[in-house]
């Protein structure tokens, strides 16, 4: 105990030396999310100095091995090193699906040169990753995407491989600089019959068309492939066992968005309210039927606050059901979107404007939208639910 | 501290589950309502609890306990939940023993050894209507020669009837006092009514009850973080308590589902069905882990123990509450007969919820600790 304590003070005294005043500030819009890549353009001098800061220290990835790019921490320094990221309230210095998704799925699958070249440029903010898994014609039933990959012997280019398709809801392919990629590479073959490739989005026949959404924002694309060439060593795993690897990657995704940003920001939604709202004498929120929906809710959240710390606790000291994740992405992205119900209605007709700079663009109302899709994107609730039916409870037929 | 139970408390309890399903299954809890058992729990038993030195868990090593923490005692609690074991621990072994380890004094010195040595069952009067309204207590303590009189009703005393002491929550000058009043204190009177869980509760009558000034648990007008304490104990046991309730609806209906067949299928093959069963077990897995931050928290003593406390109740409360409404429902038919056990756990479950504030009271104070 004395030794995380230790930690505990390290980790402490280097976040007060290190990390910069702006960077102790809540999150206030997209801008402020530093996602890293080869586009990216930082927001100013302290989010980079942050984000370099935090490189050198292997904090971007504190739990990765030093060898790629990572601080080495066990699963209770890293509990700690949240815990004092939270105390001073410090943004995280990097955001990316190569963190969340890719980088584990590489620490598991990956070969030593893979590690050692992608899992660094995650790691160092370079690169910026984008998720190719759903086709208009795959969604839920993922495994029945089509995206056509097949083996070209050229004698003079080298032997490589064409991928020929199309994906949807890849989320800033526009922003994005590599793909990870489910590409089928045998028809006869549902399950092993896919491989996991990563390639750039600069390549030759790449293209991305963003989709309007109900937010009136495009977070997400079509991405189109024509004849994409991808040579063989930027495969993960073996030809025809890439499904392995995408179920793998789909639970840390689930992971992530239940361990991240599901139930919002969990803070009371309440005390969000208080002042906007009003209290009547009693020291009540002066709307007694949406108080009580609003307690509710916060209750809920604070109780799902210990369910993500258990989770965690559990699930990174291989404690929790491999399983569990879905049960989080269920509860977790169910709690999110009755969090902004409740916003809105907190709001009133003020959460309805679109446009104006008082609605900062109408961000209420867009973020309630947006989160309409938390339940559906990464596996949808009903999907989640098959799931522990048929790998946790066990029920027959699942 | 990792939220998940540490070697020691796996070993706690996987000596204490077997134990309470071999001794105590819900049959046990069928005979003695059958046979109209007026003490409401079984004394044997309880002597047993002993011999394992279960009552004295959370009781001070100096005081002859085990010095053990909320998270041990709630494992104890959430296998009583699972076998709907009719037993004092709750109201004895966890809300006296906070309070009075909290106080200390004269009374502690004397009580505390005794609930260890399985020798004393206490019994908590702090209700005093249909609702939990800790804050409008009317019972008053006026003083009275070299002691106090207290005067005033009180309701749902769990063992009430039966208890070698209660404790008294009464109105003084100052503020809230605690009183230990033993059982032939002359002018209290406990009428025990049967409950719908076949438990027994007191309407306790307080009389121009007579005791010494030491008979003060603590400190006189200072009982107010006395009785919060007790609460807090209290309010965690009995979530704890309904997460094993729940948790044990919830297997014997998913095992109900892999067995029953109609349309030629066995009924757990049903979407409608394995959805509302997957939301359940979501909900339980949630209110298991409040519970068990509620208790790390008041483990460690820490601030944030209070607003735990009310979310561990409020939602250990829905949860248990959907498992036992899903039990009856999936069970269809037979989950309406005596015959079947799924209904004795809706019964359990509806007076532990109400015990020491419901769903309701408890989100309502989620609310005002923060500031709305």
């Amino acid at each position: 105990m004395s030794n995380l304590d230790a930690f505990r003070a390290e980790v402490r005294a280097w976040l007060e030396a290190n990390c910069p005043p702006e960077m102790r500030e809540p999150v206030r819009d997209e801008d402020d999310i530093c996602w890293g890549g080869r586009k990216f353009e930082f927001k100013n001098a302290a989010q980079k100095q942050w984000l370099e800061r935090c490189v050198e220290k292997g904090y971007t990835v504190p739990d990765w091995p030093t060898a790629y790019g990572g601080a080495g921490l066990t699963p209770e320094q890293t509990k700690v090193f949240k815990q004092e990221m939270a105390r001073i309230k410090a943004r995280p210095p990097l955001q990316s699906f190569g963190i969340w998704m890719l980088g584990p799925a590489l620490l598991k699958f990956g070969t030593e040169e893979q590690k050692v070249h992608y899992l660094g440029q995650i790691a160092r903010g370079e690169i910026r990753w984008c998720q190719g898994y759903s086709e208009p014609g795959a969604g839920s039933d993922l495994v029945s995407l089509q995206t056509f990959g097949e083996e070209v012997t050229d004698p003079v280019g080298g032997d490589h491989w064409v991928v020929n398709g199309s994906k949807i809801w890849t989320s800033y392919a526009d922003k994005a600089d590599w793909i990870f990629c489910l590409v089928r590479t045998d028809k006869t073959n549902k399950y092993q019959g896919i491989t996991f490739m990563l390639f750039d989005m600069e390549s030759e026949g790449v293209s991305t068309k963003p989709i309007l959404l109900i937010s009136g924002n495009s977070p997400f694309c079509e991405t189109f492939f024509d004849d994409v060439k991808v040579p063989k060593d930027q495969f993960v795993g073996e030809v025809n066992r890439g499904w392995d690897v995408a179920k793998y990657l789909l639970g840390h995704e689930r992971e992530m968005i239940s361990g991240g940003g599901a139930g919002g920001d969990m803070i009371s939604v309440g005390a969000l309210f208080a002042k906007s709202l009003g209290l009547n004498a009693n020291g009540e929120l002066d709307d007694p039927i949406l108080r009580a929906e609003m307690a509710a809710f916060d209750t809920d959240v604070f109780a799902y606050r210990a369910m993500g710390e258990r989770f965690m606790d559990m699930w990174k000291t291989g404690r929790a059901h491999p399983a569990s994740s879905n049960m989080m992405k269920y509860v977790g992205t169910e709690l999110n979107k009755r969090r902004h119900e409740l916003v809105m209605a907190g709001g009133g007709a003020d959460a309805l404007e679109w446009d104006s700079d008082e609605s900062k663009g109408g961000a209420r109302a867009r973020s309630w939208l947006r989160t309409k899709a938390n339940s559906i994107e990464g596996g949808t609730s009903e999907v989640m639910l098959n799931v522990i039916a048929k790998r946790i409870l066990d029920l027959p037929g699942a | 501290m990792p939220l998940y139970h540490n070697d020691d408390q796996a070993m706690l309890k996987d000596s204490v589950a077997p134990f309470v399903a071999e001794q105590a299954p819900v049959s046990h809890l069928r005979k003695l309502r059958d046979s109209s058992d007026a003490t409401g729990f079984s004394r044997d038993l309880w002597a047993q609890f002993t011999e394992m030195g279960l009552p004295g868990m959370l009781v001070p090593e100096e005081h002859g306990g085990l010095g053990m923490g909320h998270l041990e005692a709630g494992i104890v609690l959430e296998e009583i939940g699972r076998n709907l074991t009719p037993s004092p621990f709750l109201s004895t072994s966890v809300g006296a023993v906070a309070a009075l380890a909290k106080a200390g004094g004269t009374q502690a010195g004397r009580w505390l050894p005794a609930i260890a040595g399985g020798e004393a069952i206490v019994a908590l009067a702090i209700d005093e209507g249909a609702k939990h309204r800790p804050d409008r207590i009317a019972t008053t303590a006026t003083r009275s020669g070299n002691g106090f009189r207290l005067n005033g009703k009180k309701s749902f005393v769990l063992h009430g009837h039966v208890a070698d002491m209660s404790i008294v929550a009464a109105k003084t000058d100052g503020g809230i006092t605690l009183f230990a009043v033993p059982k032939d204190a002359k002018g209290m009177t406990a009428d025990p009514r049967r409950l719908v869980d076949s438990s027994l509760a007191s309407h306790v009558t307080l009389d121009g009850v007579e005791v010494d000034a030491d008979a003060v648990i603590g400190e006189v007008d200072a009982g107010g973080d006395i009785l919060d304490a007790l609460l807090a104990a209290t309010r965690t046991g009995a979530a704890a308590e309904m997460v094993g309730v729940g948790q044990g609806a919830m297997d014997m209906t998913v095992t109900y589902l892999k067995e029953r067949k109609q349309f030629g299928k066995l009924i757990g093959e049903f979407q409608g069905l394995q959805h509302r069963a997957a939301h359940l077990y979501g909900e339980m897995e949630v209110a298991r882990a409040t519970v068990m931050k509620a208790q790390q928290l008041l483990d460690e003593g820490s601030e944030g123990a209070r607003l735990m406390v009310s979310v561990a109740k409020a939602k250990a409360g829905r949860a248990a509450n959907l498992a036992v409404r899903e039990g009856v429902q999936m069970h269809g038919g037979i989950g309406m007969t005596d015959e079947y056990d799924i209904g004795l756990y809706m019964k359990r479950d509806r007076a532990l919820a109400e015990y020491m504030g419901d769903v309701h009271y408890h989100i309502d104070q989620v609310a005002r600790m923060n500031g709305y």
